[in-house]
């Protein structure tokens, strides 16, 4: 069979690989050379070596979105987690509406993340503009705030769903079994529903980690990094250093900053996958 | 006991209904004031009802499409995301498929260089990448889904082999022994088989690719074509000098298929998620 299937092995994987040369491998390894160079475009590269990364790191506005997206990464975590799993519990207990509240808590996840966040800038503003305090333009806080609540009400639905999965997926006879043996509602929760449930946990953690390290649409929407780029995420601060800074050297620490963030998310994703994964019990 | 079961489930009822309107307010406030005169807009009044005297008809909407041309970027947005995705589920699979059932070390290595390119980052590749597509013409809507198979195989060829793992092989067995070409065995047989899984990356694709930003913007030229989310942006940066009734009707106009949509396929969307997750 496996002999059989190889002679048409091209037919089946050319396509694809193709373009995922076109999309991924060429730009990926263009990139990782690049980051070693000085230029403006991929013609016009000169090898300058490891400067581009020093100069990467001692670039302080890499260093402050370094710290802003690390803020907003684990406040949303936590929160969207927390928020989805509670959402999640309340929903299972086949409660009158619980189709409508599913269809309404998931929609935000339809609307784009530029969208999202020019509606948000609208609302908070005449927010911030109400209780008398400086609009977003203006207002570290309001931004940072801004963020991490946009991201809530987008993501909360999403991760939901994966939790309402995990929940259902609970076989119930060890529920009952608990009940009869005298468990509270609390423990069957953190003793019963909570492991069983670790490879969704696993899931929603990885998405909700890398999707706030990746933020950029909702970012550069809100706040586009005012005021004076206090609430640069890395992703828009890369952005900024290939496309919104004069002078031939830029490009090149942009690419290397690139790659660092690269580096980062990749560790992070599979050093989070790891740790969680080894939590989950065999069903 | 029954009675405060019953009472902390109408309160839990009730909390839900709250945050229920918590959510669709913004989408409600938008649209409140895209029915607003221009005059009546400001940051202090987004709040406010619409009344009598602020009442502006369907005026902002017919600006909106009229003067934004937001017709042409809504079927460049149309087209490019129907063409990315059919690629994806038809190309992706195919590839999965065979790489999942042909074991080499040729084929372990392509799929974990997929799995890989699903965590890095955009930013790793969006110079160098908006630089291919030049080169090679594919900065225009037309030819834009080859970008989007390339950067979207990772995510789709990981959640196809997850499932293809899961059929049992004698069937494809049975239908080579029948004399079925692989070509075949795979439109005839696997196909129908992997019909859910290709509705569940369909439905992540088409989220990602209809309401993707950076890279239409960095790839296609963007004084010829903008997609929707480049339009609301580029109308957006020129703010103050941009009437704000027309911007809130076109921001409606992109919401109001995409809620229409989610109206009539919301099972399978919700369950495609549902399914997508479990599988990674």
């Amino acid at each position: 069979m496996q002999r059989t299937y190889k002679k048409y092995g091209w037919m089946f994987v050319l396509p694809t690989l193709i373009a995922f040369t076109i999309g991924f491998i060429i730009p990926f390894i263009e990139g990782l050379y690049l980051s070693f160079c000085q230029f403006t475009t991929v013609g016009n590269a000169v090898f300058n070596g490891f400067s581009n990364y020093i100069a990467a790191f001692t670039d302080a506005s890499f260093l402050r979105s370094a710290g802003f997206t690390v803020l907003v990464a684990a406040v949303n975590v936590i929160l969207i987690n927390v928020l989805a799993f509670a959402l999640a519990l309340a929903l299972t207990q086949k409660l009158k509406g619980t189709n409508f509240f599913r269809t309404v808590f998931f929609m935000p996840n339809l609307i784009g993340g530029i969208v999202l966040g020019y509606i948000w800038q609208i609302l908070i503003n005449c927010v911030l503009a109400l209780v008398g305090q400086p609009l977003l333009k203006l207002n570290a806080t309001a931004g940072y705030w801004g963020i991490i609540i946009l991201m809530c009400w987008q993501q909360i639905g999403y991760m939901m769903i994966i939790y309402i999965a995990g929940l259902q997926n609970v076989p119930d006879d060890l529920v009952e079994a608990a009940k009869i043996d005298g468990a509270t509602d609390w423990q069957i929760l953190w003793k019963i529903k909570i492991p069983m449930m670790m490879p969704s946990i696993t899931i929603c953690v990885f998405l909700t980690l890398t999707n706030s390290f990746k933020l950029f649409d909702q970012n550069l929407a809100l706040t586009n990094g005012d005021p004076n780029h206090m609430t640069d995420m890395l992703a828009l601060n890369i952005y900024q250093t290939f496309y919104a800074r004069a002078g031939k050297a830029w490009k090149g620490i942009g690419q290397a900053k690139a790659v660092i963030f690269s580096i980062v998310v990749v560790l992070i994703s599979f050093w989070q996958l790891k740790t969680t994964r080894s939590k989950e019990v065999q069903q | 006991m029954k009675d405060k079961k019953k009472l902390t489930r109408m309160l839990l009822v009730g909390l839900l209904i709250i945050l229920a309107c918590a959510w669709i307010y913004p989408i409600v406030m938008i649209l409140i004031n895209s029915l607003k005169l221009e005059s009546a807009i400001s940051t202090n009044t987004t709040f406010d009802m619409v009344n009598g005297e602020t009442y502006a008809g369907l005026e902002n909407y017919s600006k909106a499409f009229s003067s934004f041309g937001f017709m042409q970027s809504l079927g460049y947005s149309l087209f490019i995301t129907v063409t990315s995705v059919a690629a994806i589920i038809i190309l992706c699979s195919m590839c999965a498929w065979y790489i999942t059932r042909v074991h080499s070390k040729l084929n372990s290595f392509l799929y974990y260089l997929f799995v890989f390119s699903m965590v890095v980052p955009f930013q790793m590749v969006m110079f160098t990448l908006s630089q291919t597509a030049d080169m090679l013409k594919l900065n225009n809507p037309f030819n834009l889904w080859i970008i989007y198979l390339g950067f979207g195989a990772g995510l789709a060829v990981f959640m196809f082999a997850g499932f293809v793992k899961s059929i049992p092989l004698e069937i494809e067995e049975a239908a080579l022994i029948d004399g079925c070409t692989p070509l075949q065995t795979f439109f005839k047989v696997v196909v129908p088989i992997l019909k859910p899984t290709m509705v569940s990356v369909a439905i992540l694709q088409a989220m990602w690719v209809w309401n993707d930003y950076l890279l239409p913007t960095l790839v296609l030229d963007i004084t010829k074509y903008k997609t929707i989310p480049m339009l609301i942006q580029y109308f957006r940066g020129s703010y103050g000098q941009v009437e704000m009734g027309p911007m809130m009707a076109s921001i409606m106009l992109t919401i109001i298929p995409v809620v229409i949509v989610y109206i009539f396929g919301q099972k399978h969307i919700i369950k495609g998620v549902a399914a997508g997750a479990v599988k990674g």
